[in-house]
């Protein structure tokens, strides 16, 4: 699956880093749920950091559509309301 | 796992799709999203001027404060040591005030310049996917059937779009921020014009509209200090108070024109 980090690029994600990132968009809704900022940017950040980590980052010179699209590293927690709702990120 | 989901997704292949559905026939498609691909690259070189302009006013009003600070230390060390404490304080107020619009100041600047270089960054991106996306354009147009290449078309132009469309976001935010600071620039013009940070021995008598603001920033408790420090320096006990001084004397008592 590919997955893009605003701002970042993109990255090719294999079947268990996706479910671990989904597991961490769930805790990522649930957060913006309970008003819960430090819980909301402890679980964005570790999503982040699994996706550049163990993701194999897309040279620029490839034009693929990202399954899933990941917010900008620096979105604040008023702005992650928008996006971590309902399923979040990853359909479930 | 069914495909995008989530409002940026959403937003990008509003976008996307609306692009590409201004052409009809594969081959105008393919020019007219080649061509919306090089005008939102020109934007995006547009977007990083704008944010190099505003780094540099804000780095031009910085190094002013900057001198502001120290022009108004060696003023309240002369008023001082001149006996005149009140006009000391002033200064010690303005300079206090400067130092803190000075931080705040140099705060921005780091920020625009972490701005523009991931602005930077993504222009690099968005150029090389371009640039592919030329290559496979002419092998689309030679290879392929009309309904295929309509499919290939379709997928090559998104995967750009969705490019733009993130290169775009960027763009906004740093716009967003630089917008900001253009408003906290222009405040500090202002004061600057007020005369905020002018010399202190052109001002006339006592307090004025400045000192006034100044007293209401509460900037009290660190002047005292620098004041304390600067008789230290100077080696002053409490010094003798010098009655009415600014009151009686205004601009022509002329104590303040001592050279370091």
């Amino acid at each position: 699956m590919i997955v893009r980090i605003m701002g970042e690029g993109q990255y090719r994600l294999d079947e268990d880093c996706i479910k671990r990132v989904n597991v961490l968009d769930n805790a990522g809704v649930k957060a913006v749920e309970s008003d819960d900022e430090d819980a909301f940017h402890t679980a964005f950040e570790e999503m982040l950091d699994i996706i550049r980590k163990e993701g194999e980052h897309l040279g620029d010179e490839e034009i693929e559509t990202s399954d899933v699209i990941v917010p900008p590293g620096d979105t604040s927690f008023a702005e992650a309301a928008a996006d971590f709702t309902g399923e979040g990120l990853i359909p479930d | 796992m069914a495909g995008m989901s989530g409002r940026m997704s959403t937003v990008i292949k509003a976008k996307v799709s609306k692009l590409l559905d201004r052409a009809e026939d594969p081959g105008e498609t393919l020019d007219y999203s080649y061509q919306k691909q090089l005008e939102a690259l020109q934007n995006v070189k547009k977007g990083i001027a704008d944010v190099v302009t505003s780094k540099k006013r804000l780095g031009m009003q910085a190094s002013k404060l900057e001198q502001s600070v120290v022009k108004l230390d060696t003023q309240a060390r002369q008023a001082l040591a001149a006996g005149n404490e009140e006009l000391a304080r002033t200064a010690l107020e303005r300079k206090q005030f400067a130092q803190t619009e000075l931080q705040s100041l140099d705060q921005q600047v780091a920020e625009l310049q972490s701005q523009q270089d991931k602005l930077i960054d993504s222009e690099k991106r968005l150029r090389t996917k371009i640039e592919a996306f030329r290559t496979k354009k002419e092998v689309i147009k030679a290879q392929y059937s009309a309904a295929e290449a309509q499919v290939r078309i379709s997928e090559a132009a998104t995967g750009v779009g969705e490019e733009m469309a993130d290169v775009g976001l960027a763009m906004q935010r740093a716009v967003d921020k630089t917008e900001d600071m253009k408003a906290r620039a222009s405040a500090v013009e202002e004061l600057e014009a007020a005369g905020t940070f002018e010399d202190l021995t052109q001002l006339g008598s006592g307090q004025d509209d400045i000192d006034r603001q100044l007293a209401e920033l509460g900037a009290g408790g660190m002047v005292d200090d620098d004041l304390a420090k600067m008789k230290a320096e100077l080696g002053m006990g409490d010094p003798a108070p010098a009655p009415g001084e600014l009151e009686a004397g205004g601009p022509a008592s002329g104590e303040p024109e001592v050279k370091p």
